[in-house]
């Protein structure tokens, strides 16, 4: 990838990017620090406190039994940190994979994928990943694997777009001269000068992957309780709907910085770039 | 033109092998299986009873051949029996709650383009107003909030707080003993929590869509023309510039179906709908395959549709492309 100091003279000018990088670096720093952060333990159940109001003690108070809310909300964070992050990682290396395999070879191949991509789009996604989480017992590992599994198509498409321009270029061609072969060619020389869009199609994936894993844990199969996260939080929300606020409030508004932040980011990585793109 | 349809509509049939392949096996592959689930709480079922109950469901024969046979029932419009106590016709069970699905998907999708598309004009042409950057914070915003959340948010402000709206099902408990008049009021004090929900997430979409086709188009050289001959901003505007604008909207429509189908098994939950997204919930937690392997087969159909539709209505409307033959 090209980085030079123009990418981040302009990324350092461009407000969306820095409020996104803000954002994001904050949430690494609260999950990373989570277990002294916390001021109780996320799992420690308090049946004389349940449900308490936000106050000095439990500043966003205390679920159906009695854990602080904000305890689990900061372990919460490390949580979907993990799954936006692994599962992004699962979608990006399959997309560069498949994509460049595309881009590269052409007619047969690129026909195959690009047709499997096809069926991949088709699919309502959310139906997909509901049903094969449901029947593969949920667990934090299997939805960072099927999140993964259905985002990828994008990235491939992406990918071999700038396969198909980059191939007829001349360093590629001199590369092929002096005898590199077709992997070397594909991962050394082409690929680097496709990372850009990858990286913010990245970044807008993991805020993609936080808002799926958050709703399946909404829907009592992704996330499972004990285990907190901003998901099964909002669960026991709606089922006291009428007499906690707050456990309604909190979690969805970390839920909403958070991705704001990764979008924030991806979009002005986006623009420093390519300052043409904008938009 | 008609040709070309033919062609989209033969090509749709591989797809749809393909995408149901796919299903299947992912479905059936996975550990575990429907008839552990009813009998896992009955300590007297006997090995051979269970296996009763696998021969009844076909679930004792090779995979392939279970398929075949889904695809043979599928190509007279048979789409199974459901695996549900009540072992009623899977398209039975589907039709009766289509409808209300449709219903609501179909009024969020108005309300999208009602608002959306004034939107971005709007901030297109007050570009950098402060209009436009109020709707651009509020797209931001739009894209990144989980719509779950909103609806939980809004239930306890119009439902709990305020006592305005109710917040579940799609009718009152005495809806049967209301006059005509009130009984519809109810249908709508009902839907509009919903509708307004899932029309959130599409708003922010279309709407900076719509922004970014305005500038594109405002920037061309038949506009700068038409001004040049000394037609009024305003007209050049909203008659030259909207149309052409308009144009790629439709694509956009053809493109929402898979997400709004797949939003829809999120907002049925939430506000108790009995919709489509429901039931496939419902199917899904009971490992019910053929209502899954329905509603996944009509979900594609319906998304096959939706792009071919939008690349019709392209062309259709718009001169400029010629169908490739």
């Amino acid at each position: 990838m090209e980085m030079h100091s123009d990418f981040w003279e302009r990324f350092r000018a461009n407000r969306m990017a820095l409020a996104g990088s803000v954002l994001v670096l904050l949430l690494f720093v609260v999950s990373l620090f989570a277990p002294w952060i916390s001021p109780y333990d996320p799992e420690a159940i308090d049946l004389k406190l349940v449900l308490a109001e936000p106050g000095w003690a439990h500043p966003f108070g205390t679920d159906q039994l009695g854990r602080d809310v904000l305890s689990r909300m900061i372990w919460g964070a490390q949580i979907s940190l993990k799954v936006g992050f692994v599962a992004t990682g699962i979608a990006v290396l399959i997309g560069i994979v498949l994509g460049a395999l595309a881009g590269y070879y052409g007619r047969w191949v690129d026909t195959t994928i690009m047709r499997f991509v096809d069926i991949m789009l088709c699919f309502p996604t959310f139906f997909l990943i509901l049903a094969v989480i449901a029947f593969l017992e949920p667990s934090i590992w299997n939805i960072m694997a099927v999140i993964g599994l259905t985002g990828w198509m994008s990235i491939a498409r992406l990918v071999r777009a700038d396969f198909i321009s980059l191939k007829e270029r001349d360093f590629v061609k001199a590369a092929r001269a002096i005898g590199a072969g077709d992997l070397r060619i594909i991962f050394l020389h082409i690929l680097p000068n496709a990372m850009a869009s990858v990286l913010v199609a990245a970044t807008l994936g993991v805020a993609g992957a936080i808002l799926t894993e958050s709703a399946l844990s909404f829907l009592g199969i992704g996330v499972q309780p004990p285990t907190p996260s901003w998901g099964n939080i909002l669960t026991a929300g709606k089922d006291n709907i009428d007499i906690a606020w707050w456990l309604s409030l909190y979690p969805g508004l970390a839920i909403l910085v958070t991705v704001l932040g990764y979008n924030l980011l991806g979009e002005g990585i986006r623009d420093s770039l390519d300052p043409r793109l904008r938009r | 033109m008609v040709s070309y349809l033919a062609k989209r509509l033969v090509f749709m049939i591989p797809l749809l092998l393909g995408i149901t392949i796919i299903c299947f096996a992912v479905m059936h592959l996975a550990p575990g299986s429907p008839t552990d689930l009813q009998t896992e709480m009955n300590p007297r079922v006997s090995a051979e009873a269970k296996e009763r109950l696998r021969a009844l469901y076909e679930l004792d024969k090779p995979l392939h051949v279970q398929y075949f046979s889904w695809v043979r029932k599928l190509a007279v419009l048979d789409l199974g029996t459901s695996f549900s106590p009540d072992r009623r016709p899977v398209a039975d069970k589907i039709l009766e709650r289509l409808p209300i699905t449709i219903v609501l998907n179909v009024l969020s999708m108005l309300l999208i383009l009602l608002v959306a598309i004034p939107i971005g004009v709007l901030s297109a042409v007050h570009q950098d107003s402060w209009f436009d950057r109020a709707m651009s914070v509020f797209v931001f915003i739009g894209f990144a909030i989980p719509t779950f959340w909103l609806a939980l948010l809004l239930m306890i402000f119009f439902g709990v707080q305020l006592g305005w709206l109710p917040i579940s099902g799609i009718r009152s408990l005495n809806w049967e003993y209301l006059p005509p008049w009130s009984a519809a009021a109810d249908l709508v004090k009902h839907l509009i929590l919903p509708v307004l929900i899932s029309a959130f997430g599409g708003l922010a979409g279309l709407s900076r869509y719509m922004r970014a086709n305005m500038l594109e188009v405002i920037r061309q050289d038949y506009i700068t023309t038409a001004r040049a001959k000394g037609l009024s901003r305003r007209t050049v505007i909203y008659k030259h510039a909207l149309r052409n604008a308009l144009l790629p909207v439709v694509t956009i429509l053809g493109l929402s179906v898979p997400g709004l189908i797949g939003g829809s098994v999120i907002f049925e939950t939430i506000f108790a709908i009995p919709g489509m997204g429901q039931l496939f919930y419902m199917a899904v937690m009971a490992r019910d395959y053929p209502t899954v392997m329905g509603i996944l087969f009509i979900g594609a159909v319906l998304t096959l549709l939706g792009n071919l539709l939008a690349d019709v209505s392209y062309a259709l409307v718009d001169p400029r492309i010629r169908v490739s033959e």
